[in-house]
């Protein structure tokens, strides 16, 4: 624990409230016995049991003591005897804590055990339980409350030495032949002080609390002296007569208790680490652009000017700049990128599915010919509940792993569609079976963790055919499976599209594999498109970028004597994106015009758009017979 | 929960014969494991509720019986209660007798530990399920709530409104609550009975002391737990299925938060079982924690030990009943475990 932690944990509003009030605790404990001392065992037989008065600010007792100077001069004990049971607390717990790395291996896992063990009972019932065994009174008490809570602490030092004794400069030690204590008491306490400084803080205030307790049931401090507890106890029994009496040690209680623990909150927030979220407004679409764009009938999907912006530590990036893209029925369009280009944050913000702290604008976003800006949650959940599917990247954690499969696909059905829990399911087993799952009947029931990554994928694709979509989003469907179950996977999709007649949009970083299923290319990099092509075109490709992706796809008739051909260079990071065309500073073609952003524009013959001031026109040699693999 | 969930190793019928296929279900290796870790805990706790009178320095007969009290009686009570035998036959003739229900005669009033503790257990067994049940009506809603508003660090005032709240609440311990709540409830508004079990308005207070700080602390762990669910992809992927929104936040959210909440929720019933000690001595409600107190203070060690004795098993039965749960809830820990 360094100065710095201290001061500023003090400087924290929580913090500083609680050294304030420890602080003043502390000056009460010291000099109210001293001042009071003998005036609060004064007894005044005139004045038995009164309410308050101006002479009695919180009334006198059953012997006419004064209430309010007991309840301070009750600070001192009351703090001492839960400092000394803390300090019982804290020994004991640091001896059990560390016995384990100093014992052998068995005496150490008995501890173990034996700690264990104690910790599922409650301190209350080990506090009990000693009290009975020490005896009725203030000593008693004391080593009850300290070995009550020991076992936790003990628990405690266990966990932050085991973690610690695996480090690389404690295996040093050890290797140096330094002795088991030593190794102790110079290598492994000193690393885990903050939480147990910490802890030890709170568990002052929860041995206060306890002690209370017991000295409230009468098992702790016994007359004449008198604690807090005591004062409470005493207090309860007249509390129809004078509320004071019980309510002002009682609050007396609780702030001592809160002041410890506070400052140990405190304390450990300043150790830990703290995370801030920032918070940036969202931008509003621009409703005359919207009303000028005309509908396009024959579009599933159709999304103008996107941008995806996060929060950053300056400012905010946008990894997502400006993309606009059409999606016409029962078309299957790749669209492919290195992985950062934005390709994935595309597709979740054009399903309304980014992360909470993304902020999302487009000018248009039209699904099915009806569009999404602008309208409520609900509204957007019945607009694509039943006509967008999703296939997730990583089909491992892409399913709730406490739900059995079945139902989880059956949801759909009996969520958007009403339907009883038996057809749902019955419908989850066939669209099972349509993904050629091997018995579907038993496979429903499991859970997804008795699935292989492939059979995920399929089950994923299953679930997105429950209702009848008209656009299918897989991003980078197949990335996490192995190669022939990729193959199985992406077949599947065609199958599915060809069934269901619904568009596909097929997000990889692999150009070969978009080429066999596609029937049209987007090419995105660093968050914009740089091409859009017919899949027929690739080997005309007009863009540098695409070329240079084409050119590291290896085939059957790659040398491979020479290394892999790779782009040089790395793709922009979001935050420091070049201005003008970001692919400059790696393109080989690249001059001055470059540094203003080139627009989509038509190139060659039919439906090929390329953003580049050098758009190339020879052909591609390699790729016009490189049919990668073959099509699926 | 069925064998469904049991790994495919289980179901497969070749290879594997009858005797062998048991000893391979998961669930079976992980029951009998549990077993026998409560039952290595129960001896625990039964030996050393045995050893707490031999612990006591000094002649515990005397220490109840007063200093003044004649020698023979003391013998003859020593003689009575077995204590003059050695302490192997003492033990073995005190655990025979618990499997028979005898946990010995009370000191004081000469009646039946056993009788006694079956006419206050209702009382205190009642308190603690009626504060446990408002503990998880109030506070998985509560959390849930919480974590779905102040998700991606949204409302960051209602979150530290919400923390430092309950943090301040669930810190103050449950029998100054109480007797806050005799003050306010009972003395100044006269709303409820502020002692006694009588009807159902007696419950009000003992519960509402018991169950706001365990309620405010689950409601915490809750929403923190959701926090961290809500990010994963399988929530992106109920949103993916336009699910409406409580149905992702109970169906998929929630279930996937409860392996931690059941975990707080057994320590807190277990916490909240002998919280009831303090509780019942606020609110004199005729239940163990009244009786062990008194006999604490009496010196009547015999009924104070079959007290320790109900309370600590009923510590591990919660015990044990939160791992079975965790179980079901995570079919893949037990797996693990097994």
């Amino acid at each position: 624990m360094r100065l710095e932690h201290w001061r500023s944990a003090l400087k924290s509003p929580v913090g500083g409230v609680a050294a304030t009030l420890l602080v003043a605790f502390a000056v009460l404990a010291v000099i109210a016995p001293i001042i009071w001392g003998d005036a609060a065992e004064e007894t005044d037989p005139a004045a038995l049991s009164l309410g308050s008065s101006p002479e009695h600010l919180l009334g006198t007792d059953a012997l006419g003591r004064d209430i309010a100077l007991r309840v301070l001069v009750a600070t001192r004990f009351s703090l001492g005897l839960a400092l000394l049971a803390t300090s019982i607390s804290v020994t004991i717990g640091i001896i059990l804590g560390v016995l384990p790395a100093v014992l052998g291996r068995r005496a150490g896992r008995l501890v173990v055990a034996v700690v264990n063990l104690a910790v599922a009972f409650p301190a209350l019932l080990l506090a009990l339980f000693f009290a009975v065994v020490f005896g009725i009174g203030s000593h008693g008490a004391v080593l009850a409350i300290g070995a009550a809570g020991a076992p936790s602490f003990a628990r405690l030092v266990q966990t932050n030495v085991a973690s610690v004794s695996g480090r690389d400069y404690v295996s040093a030690a050890r290797v140096a032949g330094v002795s088991r204590i030593r190794l102790v008491v110079r290598h492994l306490l000193p690393n885990i002080g903050e939480p147990l400084v910490v802890n030890a803080t709170v568990m002052a205030g929860t041995a206060l609390l306890a002690f209370a307790g017991l000295s409230f049931l009468g098992l702790g401090v016994q007359p004449p002296s008198y604690d807090w507890g005591r004062l409470l106890g005493e207090g309860l029994d007249r509390i129809y007569l004078n509320p004071a009496a019980a309510l002002a040690p009682g609050v007396a209680v609780v702030l001592a208790g809160l002041a410890f623990t506070l400052m140990g909150e405190a304390i450990a927030q300043v150790v830990g680490i703290r995370t801030g979220i920032f918070r940036i407004p969202q931008r509003m679409p621009d409703p005359a652009a919207q009303a000028e764009s005309g509908r396009d009938d024959d579009a599933v999907l159709v999304v103008e000017d996107l941008r995806v912006a996060f929060p950053s530590a300056d400012g905010q990036t946008e990894p997502v700049d400006g993309v606009s893209l059409t999606i016409q029925r029962g078309e299957t369009v790749g669209i492919v990128g290195e992985s950062g280009s934005g390709k994935s944050l595309t597709a979740l913000a054009l399903a309304k599915l980014t992360p909470e702290n993304a902020a999302v604008s487009a000018t248009r976003l039209d699904f099915t010919g009806e569009s999404l800006l602008g309208r409520s949650d609900a509204e957007v959940r019945r607009l694509l509940g039943t006509s967008l599917a999703m296939v997730f990247q990583d089909p491992m954690t892409s399913f709730n792993p406490s739900m059995r499969v079945g139902w989880q696909i059956a949801e759909v059905a009996r969520a958007l569609e009403g339907r009883g829990r038996r057809e749902a399911l019955d419908r989850a087993v066939d669209r099972l079976r349509k993904v050629h799952m091997p018995v579907p009947e038993r496979r429903a029931r499991q859970y997804p963790h008795e699935f292989s990554g492939g059979m995920r994928q399929r089950a994923m694709i299953g679930m997105g055919l429950m209702s009848t979509p008209a656009l299918i989003i897989a991003d980078e469907p197949t990335t996490a499976l192995d190669v022939t179950v990729q193959r199985q996977v992406l077949r599947l999709l065609r199958d599915v599209q060809r069934d269901s007649g619904a568009a596909v949009v097929l997000i990889s970083h692999d150009i070969a594999v978009v080429s066999q299923m596609c029937q049209r290319i987007v090419v995105m990099y660093a968050g914009r498109i740089v091409e859009e092509l017919p899949v027929d075109r690739l080997a005309s490709a007009a863009h540098p970028y695409t070329r240079a992706l084409l050119g590291s796809v290896p085939d059957m008739t790659t040398d491979r004597e020479r290394p892999l051909a790779t782009i040089p260079g790395r793709p922009p990071d979001p935050v420091s994106r070049p201005t003008g065309c970001a692919f400059a500073p790696r393109c080989e073609f690249a001059d001055a015009q470059c540094g203003d952003v080139p627009v989509l524009t038509a190139v060659g013959v039919e439906h090929q758009r390329a953003a580049c001031w050098h758009p190339r026109e020879e052909p591609l040699p390699v790729v016009a017979d490189a049919e990668i693999g073959g099509r699926v | 929960m069925t064998t469904a969930s049991a790994p495919l190793a289980t179901t497969t019928p070749e290879a594997v014969g009858g005797h062998t296929r048991w000893a391979r279900n998961p669930w079976v290796v992980f029951l009998i494991r549990r077993l026998a870790r409560l039952l290595v805990s129960l001896a625990v706790l039964v030996t050393i509720a045995f050893l707490m009178i031999h612990l006591i320095p000094g002649d515990p007969v005397r220490a109840a019986l007063g200093i003044n009290a004649p020698a023979d009686l003391v013998e003859a009570r020593r003689e009575s209660l077995g204590l003059n035998d050695p302490i192997v036959v003492q033990y073995v003739n005190y655990v025979q007798a618990l499997f028979s229900g005898d946990m010995g005669v009370s000191m004081t009033s000469g009646v039946a530990v056993s009788e006694t503790i079956g006419q206050r257990l209702p009382a205190s067994a009642s308190l603690a399920v009626c504060a446990f049940a408002v503990v998880m009506i109030v506070s998985i809603p509560l959390g849930l709530c919480m974590a779905v508003l102040t998700r991606g660090g949204r409302r960051r005032g209602a979150e530290l409104g919400f923390t430092s709240t309950s943090a301040v609440v669930a810190a103050i311990p449950e029998f100054l609550l109480a007797v806050g709540l005799v003050f306010v409830f009972g003395v100044t508004l006269d709303w409820f009975p502020v002692a006694g079990r009588e009807g159902a308005s007696s419950y009000v207070l003992p519960v509402i002391a018991l169950s706001i700080g365990p309620a405010l602390l689950m409601a915490r762990i809750v929403r923190v737990e959701a926090l961290s669910v809500l990010g994963q992809d399988f929530v992106r992927t109920a949103r993916a299925k336009r699910l409406p929104p409580w149905r992702v936040y109970f169906r998929h959210v929630f279930p996937n938060a409860l392996t931690s909440t059941l975990t707080i929720g057994g320590l807190l019933l277990s916490a909240m079982i002998v919280g009831t000690v303090l509780v019942e001595n606020v609110f004199a409600w005729p239940g163990m924690g009244m009786t062990i107190v008194q006999s604490i203070l009496a010196k009547d060690y015999p009924l104070v030990q079959g007290i320790v004795l109900v309370y600590g098993v009923a510590v591990l039965l919660v015990n044990l009943v939160v791992d079975l749960m965790l179980a079901v809830v995570d079919p893949r820990s037990t797996i693990r475990e097994a």
